[in-house]
């Protein structure tokens, strides 16, 4: 019997990680109908909104057009992680192939590692179109901070993908979407960064990530934000942490 | 390693869903380099066995070892390669790309080549999955199974849906991983399957090892013999000879079971010089599993 080592060279595992990342993407791309609508849909409605309807309105305010264009720009970030990660767990869970893949020597995070950049990839590629889109709407951002704005929100993907995952990993494939949505649309709508909350409401805000994430990239801009950074920080740390550890836990007992 | 060394076991294992006992004290090993047929009616427990040495469950009491460790740990799951019964994996992806991803898992993985190779699946390299026939998919979840150079496969049904070419393909392979070494627990409804390639037999029902051996030893288990002919003897006549467990007539075709076979066909030849078209078969596995599968339920 040949000695097969059962302990995988650093470089093996790392490029383990590597083809989840790099398949998952290939998948990614070869359904543009799923990831095509949460790709394109902030900028239209920017364009819409920011643009077409409300253009001549913000010419002349600067700080309505900020709004405007932070709102979608955080309505970018929410959508591929509590999406992208939602759906796909629950279907690979209930299709088997989750399980095959527990019962396979696969390093257990490179899955949720795989989607979690493929979803900050497409953060990436939603900021360029909403910088693309930015002067149609009255915004001037410098290249620094273009830079600082594209970082956080890219960070900021995390909580909305530890959100997507936890829901993924606790329902079934029918479901999945209708319980993403349950807490998309609220956090939307409730969150004060696209609509403003009559001020009996706003302390709703205070427990969406959406919210923390908004005052972060404000502040990142050097514009003028709500609260201290630290408080946002840690809120959005704790979203992404916590669920996260409740998935994993729950995906290695139960799959 | 001793060449009886066991690469996984089940000891005293017991799991419940919900009201439903699963396994029920259930003792099973893979020793080294064996074939292992896990033979059993729907709902003996099979899939649930399996899915516990792979660590996909936990036992409610007992142990599960693979390797000699938790099957919980990648380091056990690394020697193992796996083909599950239902299973959908990624339409979008090609079957190329399938077998190098589960390839990456592995620490000294074949190329995917030679893994298409094996299982006669190269025309198919380029192919998305989606588009491919159920029987194509099953050999390229074979394919899966064996691309890390595995010592223990598990292989849950792993013909069903197959034509008989690709079955041939699939029983060479297996024949051929065990000749170079390897252990393979199969869990299968086609008895023809465990006699063409079990080393070894289990039977489960109810979530309980009722039998286990070669497959003599299984066929030993129950003696009795099959006899058919066309015979104008009478069913009461032939029913109260000396080693006849029981006689029925189709048409003029008579059934008896016999325990002593030479002794029945003796009197029956002697009793009926017209005797015609006379068959004498040992039972097969399936007789087999059938009696001892209703022996549990009486």
């Amino acid at each position: 019997m040949s000695a097969t080592p059962a302990t995988m060279s650093t470089r093996r595992l790392l490029r383990a990680y590597w083809m989840e990342a790099r398949y998952e993407s290939i998948r990614m791309l070869r359904m543009p109908g799923f990831a095509g609508p949460f790709l394109a849909l902030p900028v239209l409605l920017y364009l819409l909104f920011g643009v077409f309807m409300y253009g001549d309105a913000l010419r002349g305010d600067p700080k309505g057009a900020l709004f405007v264009f932070m709102g979608f720009s955080i309505f970018g970030v929410m959508g591929p992680g509590m999406f992208g990660f939602g759906i796909p767990i629950a279907m690979e869970r209930e299709q088997g192939l989750y399980q095959l893949k527990r019962a396979l020597p696969m390093p257990r995070l490179a899955p949720l590692l795989a989607k979690m950049l493929m979803a900050m990839l497409f953060v990436a590629i939603i900021m360029v179109t909403m910088f693309v889109a930015a002067p149609f709407g009255h915004m001037r951002l410098s290249a620094g901070q273009i830079l600082s704005l594209s970082v956080g929100n890219i960070l900021g993907a995390a909580p909305f993908c530890a959100l997507g995952l936890v829901i993924g990993t606790l329902t079934t494939a029918k479901s999945a979407p209708a319980f993403v949505n349950l807490l998309y649309l609220p956090m939307i709508y409730l969150s004060g960064f696209l609509i403003p909350l009559p001020k009996s409401l706003q302390w709703i805000a205070l427990v969406s990530p959406a919210y923390h994430l908004d005052q972060l990239a404000l502040a990142a801009i050097g514009a003028p934000s709500q609260g201290p950074n630290a408080i946002h920080v840690a809120v959005l740390v704790g979203v992404t942490l916590a669920p996260t550890l409740l998935a994993i836990r729950r995906l290695a007992r139960v799959g | 390693m001793s060449t009886e060394a066991c690469l996984a076991e089940l000891k005293g294992v017991r799991k419940r869903f919900g009201s439903l006992v699963a396994l029920d004290g259930l003792d099973l090993e893979v020793r080294q380099g064996e074939l292992l047929a896990v033979l059993g009616p729907n709902g003996a427990g099979k899939t649930t066995a399996i899915s516990l040495m792979l660590g996909l469950r936990r036992p409610d009491s007992g142990t599960a070892r693979l390797f000699g460790q938790s099957p919980l740990l990648v380091e056990a799951r690394r020697q193992v390669g796996v083909m599950m019964q239902e299973v959908t994996l990624a339409p979008e992806l090609r079957v190329r790309e399938q077998i190098d991803l589960v390839a990456s898992y592995y620490p000294d993985p074949l190329a995917p080549e030679a893994v298409m190779e094996l299982t006669h699946t190269t025309p198919l390299a380029r192919r998305p999955y989606g588009k491919l026939s159920n029987g194509q998919k099953r050999q390229v979840q074979f394919g899966m199974a064996l691309c890390g150079r595995p010592k223990l496969l598990f292989l849950d049904e792993p013909t069903v849906g197959l034509d008989i070419q690709s079955r041939e393909m699939l029983w060479g392979a297996l024949r051929k991983l065990v000749d170079d070494g390897a252990s393979i627990v199969l869990t299968t409804h086609y008895l023809e399957e465990a006699e063409a390639l079990a080393d070894r037999v289990v039977v489960l029902a109810k979530g309980r090892v009722i039998a286990s051996g070669s497959v003599s030893e299984m066929r030993a288990l129950v003696v009795r013999t099959r006899i058919r002919c066309l015979t104008t003897l009478a069913v009461d006549e032939v029913m109260n000879w000396p080693g006849v467990g029981s006689v029925s007539r189709d048409r003029e075709r008579l059934e008896i079971t016999a325990t002593n076979a030479e002794a029945v066909v003796r009197q029956l030849l002697a009793a009926d010089e017209d005797l015609q078209e006379l068959e004498v078969r040992r039972a097969g596995l399936a007789e087999v599993f059938t009696e001892l599968t209703q022996e549990t339920a009486q």
